[in-house]
């Protein structure tokens, strides 16, 4: 897991979280991880959509105390 | 050769029904959504405890998982300050610049179409449904000023305007296309039944704070105050929360109304002076502008308390916070709710 990337998103608001993910998606080869963390309840949501729709895969989501902690996979390149 | 369109998706149901119209005919549609700082989308709902309570989900995303299309979400906070500070076609009834905003974002797709090789824009604009921006004779205006031109088409009232490049090219059949106006939803539900979509938001108007008058109310203040008309993202975010209340030109308070804004305002503790109830149960005030003498401290305490369960306490104690660096208590008497000035209250 050396490798992941990481996004802060923590105190943004929706749909900032999910623009922060896609915007460092966008920038990685098929196959990165990206953990992103955040605090706004909505990305519980959000970013599992934002990837169903865009053909990524959600790997992992956590929720320790009010963050909501996830691991997503660029699955496309499109 | 199979042609490529992007949808504006605001998350309602128009642009829902003219992307799937667009599918329809054979054409791959992506779909594109503007945040500008201003929608109604998400932030509040993620605010305020009563809103949590509600499914959470954002519309736009909702959409284009109901159309089975992409959705890329494009953050146009600071381009789209001149749109709000500077309309070249002025304002609607309160600070919405609608007509700027349509020309701005059709604008952007435009250029978004040109860098991803797409054919086309389509929008879920009806004549007649909005004042102004979807006036029928804004509509070329729109276009031309976008840079659109003859490549923005407006699916569901195509037939009541000129013909357009997807339809004159046979990538669309204009027959296919609608004639809707006015401001009627029935056609807009009837279609929607007949696509199969049952569940959809019914925003029509609502998306944007800018359209709200206690918004801007709050907004044309902090300009009047600051005593010029620019803004960042925080500020504009803190105008949806809380009561705000001017006491004097100095300074402004914004007290939360509830436990879920008091969360919200929490995160902004080393950015203000704060204000919070230690002996009863009460809200976080922020308070913004310069630092606050010992008299304008002890107003803004007794304002606070005013809006604490010790409303009717002989005397409340506060803690008062410079930035999360200086903190000291007070002891004060609530005011009573005729000594708050009605013209404090921005509103």
């Amino acid at each position: 897991m050396s490798d992941v990337i990481e996004v802060d998103a923590r105190r943004l608001l929706c749909p900032m979280p999910v623009i922060r993910l896609q915007d460092c998606i966008n920038q990685q080869p098929a196959g990165a991880i990206v953990r992103i963390t955040c605090t706004d309840p909505g990305t519980m949501s959000d970013i599992p959509a934002w990837c169903r729709i865009n053909g990524h895969s959600v790997v992992s989501s956590d929720q320790q105390q009010d963050e909501f902690i996830f691991l997503v996979r660029k699955d496309s390149d499109g | 050769m199979t042609r490529k369109a992007v949808a504006l998706i605001s998350g309602g149901l128009d642009s829902l029904l003219a992307a799937r119209l667009i599918q329809q005919q054979g054409v791959e549609v992506e779909g594109i959504n503007f945040f500008t700082g201003f929608c109604v989308e998400g932030h509040t709902h993620a605010i305020r405890n009563r809103d949590r309570k509600r499914e959470k989900r954002n519309n736009a995303l909702w959409v284009a998982e109901q159309l089975g299309i992409k959705l890329h979400i494009i953050d146009i906070v600071e381009e789209y300050k001149d749109v709000v500070i500077n309309p070249k076609h002025g304002y609607g009834a309160n600070l919405n610049p609608c007509l700027d905003c349509k020309i701005f974002m059709v604008g952007k797709a435009h250029e978004w179409v040109k860098q991803h090789d797409f054919d086309f824009i389509i929008t879920g604009e009806v004549i007649g449904q909005r004042p102004k921006s979807q006036l029928k004779r804004f509509m070329p205006v729109v276009a031309s000023q976008s840079g659109a031109d003859d490549l923005l088409l407006r699916p569901l009232c195509a037939l009541n305007l000129a013909p357009t490049r997807p339809e004159l090219e046979g990538w669309v059949e204009r027959e296919q296309m609608l004639d809707f106006s006015g401001r009627s939803r029935k056609p807009q539900m009837a279609l929607a039944a007949q696509f199969g979509f049952e569940d959809y938001a019914q925003p029509a108007g609502g998306c944007c704070f800018l359209t709200d008058q206690s918004y801007s109310v709050k907004l044309q203040d902090l300009w009047d105050n600051r005593g010029r008309r620019e803004y960042e993202l925080d500020d504009i975010m803190l105008l949806k929360v809380g009561r705000h209340i001017r006491p004097s030109k100095a300074f402004k308070l914004i007290i939360a109304r509830e436990e879920g804004e008091t969360r919200f305002l929490s995160g902004y503790k080393r950015q203000f002076q704060t204000i919070k109830t230690v002996s009863h149960a009460g809200p976080l005030t922020l308070v913004e502008g310069e630092q606050l003498d010992p008299e304008q401290l002890q107003l803004a305490c007794a304002i606070t308390a005013r809006f604490s369960q010790g409303r009717d306490a002989e005397s409340v104690e506060l803690r008062f916070s410079d930035r999360e660096q200086d903190s000291r208590n007070l002891q004060v008497k609530p005011l009573r709710a005729e000594q708050i000035d009605p013209q404090w209250v921005i509103a």
